[in-house]
């Protein structure tokens, strides 16, 4: 497993709140990275920055290193929009556009100037598949896509995500707001994706790191405590601090 | 002195029932009240309703009482596709009145609608917070202004412009009319249009963003569409006010019974007929039941532009 993300001493302030602290991790391409952490410790501020999403918050200062395959995506030469591209995102909430399914999925590819109807059935359908959804609404693409559940309709996102054909796939905190069901299938769905995608979750649930990724990361206020395989930080953890939040003694 | 303290608990026990049964007693109380409250509202929510349909009914009975008897002396053909407006000579086509309120209300959307959005749209998605604080109370208060001034401005400061754009002496009709009510509407279709803008959840920016959408991209593809039903109502309240405006249609369109199928041509609409011409017709002449008509068509064309949009907008949403 080659390195596809190169975090190196990142620095990152809300105004002058310090919220990451000298950052620094390689992410394995074709793989699952879990983040975990308490609440407020920063995971979700690190996966905005894999694909900039910082850059709409006010007031927002960056310091440090991220390179995605060797380039530095804070770099002037980088293309916003085009990064984002290569680096999907799925938000905690369910957010499909109050549009129809198909209009969904089609939404990212007709932004980047795919227009041929046949081109687009045939995203829309590898997609849905992708995201394990096309059984399900193949015979109504044309409903809307609010009439999903929610479940269905975080599938909807993934699927809306893989549409634009990334490398990268930022989940944070996806099954949060699902059943234990959606949940389980989005886990499943996660696994049949390393092998095509680079997967980066934020996951307050252990068990959830612990069964999906191969490595996992430990915050707490900001910074890095411990990031290691994660067979090995859940069962033979280096650090007292890890030892004692997966062990349920605090966050 | 031993009792004392037992007594007092006894008692303090007694008092503790007591106010539960008094408390019971409240809850019952407070069950029939709220009852009482929630049946209340409703007959005043359904009385109002039968009040406000009632009301409606009652306008529209009332024009087109009187304005049915126009058809007595002329034919509704005549009334609705003659040109032929000269009540001195018991000629009373309304084409052109009607015709005129189609066209001048066409027009000043067709100026309006887009300039609207587009002003909400540097509103509320690029415009500095500070100067957003400054601009939407401006605009409130432009809602405001009675449309008398409006007319005012139009005929000293506008028409002048037109004359001298032209070249020639015209600078009353359509266009100048169309001008007017779209600067009256502006501010209407265009904050609301803002709400409505404002009010589209920030995950879906957030979603086109991630996919790599531009800000433009976001703003014509999910923003819009998004706020589609808000806008809808803006442009039927501009609307609804465009078709039934008066005093400011009067003083810029010049009040002439001819076709306006010139942009700059004096012409006249609904509106400024009957007012021009209302105050000086015999009660129960032709003329007097024409006008009354002609009210009642304005009636009519309002609500079923409402319907119109209504239906457009449903349309919409089911897509
Ligand atoms: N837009 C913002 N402006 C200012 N401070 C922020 C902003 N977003 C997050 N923060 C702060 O940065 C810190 C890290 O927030 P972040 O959302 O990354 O935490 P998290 O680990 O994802 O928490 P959770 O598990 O609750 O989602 C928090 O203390 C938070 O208050
Ligand atoms: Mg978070």
């Amino acid at each position: 497993m080659g390195t596809l993300i190169d975090i190196q001493s990142l620095n990152l302030y809300y105004g002058t709140f310090h919220a990451l602290k000298d950052v620094s991790m390689d992410i394995p391409e074709k793989a699952i990275t879990a983040f975990i952490g308490p609440s407020g410790c920063g995971k979700s501020t690190l996966l905005r920055t894999l694909n900039r999403m910082n850059d709409m918050i006010p007031g927002t200062r960056i310091e440090g290193q991220i390179a995605v395959g060797g380039t530095d995506i804070y770099s002037r030469e980088v293309d916003v929009e085009t990064l984002r591209k290569k680096v999907g995102m799925v938000f905690q909430q369910p957010n499909p556009f109050p549009k129809s399914i198909y209009d969904n999925v089609a939404y990212g590819p007709r932004l980047h100037g795919i227009r041929s109807k046949g081109k687009l059935d045939e995203i829309v359908e590898t997609s849905l598949r992708s995201a394990a959804l096309w059984g399900e609404v193949k015979d109504h693409l044309k409903r809307s896509a609010l009439s999903l559940s929610g479940g269905q309709q975080q599938r909807l996102c993934i699927a809306r995500a893989l549409a634009v054909n990334p490398d990268i796939l930022l989940m944070d905190e996806a099954t949060s707001a699902l059943d234990p069901i959606s949940t389980l299938k989005i886990e499943e769905l996660a696994q049949d994706l390393k092998d095509r995608y680079t997967i980066v979750m934020v996951t307050h649930n252990m068990h959830q790191a612990a069964r999906v990724s191969n490595q996992t990361v430990f915050f707490l206020n900001g910074e890095v405590v411990e990031y290691s395989d994660t067979e090995k930080l859940f069962s033979n953890p280096r650090d007292q601090r890890t030892e004692d939040y997966i062990s349920g003694r605090f966050g | 002195m031993l009792e004392a303290p037992s007594s007092s608990v006894i008692n303090n026990g007694v008092e503790l029932g007591s106010s539960l049964k008094s408390g019971s007693g409240k809850a019952f109380d407070r069950k029939k009240r709220l009852s009482l409250y929630n049946k209340t509202f409703k007959v005043i929510c359904i009385a109002s309703a039968v009040f406000v349909c009632l009301i409606l009914f009652t306008i529209l009975f009332f024009m087109g009482r009187t304005g049915i008897l126009t058809f007595d002396t002329v034919s509704p053909l005549t009334f609705f596709f003659s040109s032929e407006w000269a009540p001195e000579n018991d000629q009373y086509g309304a084409f052109i009145f009607i015709f005129g309120t189609f066209a001048l209300t066409f027009l000043t959307m067709l100026i309006s609608v887009p300039l609207s959005v587009i002003i909400a749209v540097f509103l509320a998605e690029i415009t500095p917070s500070w100067l957003k604080t400054m601009l939407r109370p401006v605009m409130d208060l432009l809602v405001g202004i009675p449309s008398v001034v409006y007319g005012f401005l139009g005929m000293t400061i506008l028409i002048p412009m037109l004359r001298d754009l032209t070249g020639t002496s015209m600078g009353d009709g359509l266009l100048a009319a169309a001008i007017v009510l779209t600067i009256m509407v502006l501010p209407t279709i265009s904050r609301i249009t803002d709400d409505a803008i404002v009010a589209v959840p920030k995950k879906y920016r957030d979603a086109s963003y991630a996919l790599g959408a531009t800000r433009f991209q976001t703003i014509v593809k999910v923003v819009l569409p998004a706020a589609k039903s808000g806008i809808m109502y803006a442009v039927i309240l501009g609307m609804g006010r465009a078709i039934g405006e008066t005093m400011a249609v009067v003083m810029v369109i010049g009040n002439t019974p001819q076709i306006a199928d010139e942009l700059f041509k004096p012409t006249s609409v609904l509106t400024s007929n009957i007012v021009m011409q209302i105050s000086n017709v015999p009660f129960d002449s032709s003329w007097n039941y024409a006008l009354y008509m002609m009210g009642f068509l304005l009636l009519v064309i309002s609500l079923l532009m409402i319907v119109l949009v209504r239906l457009v907008q449903r349309k919409g949403v089911k897509s």
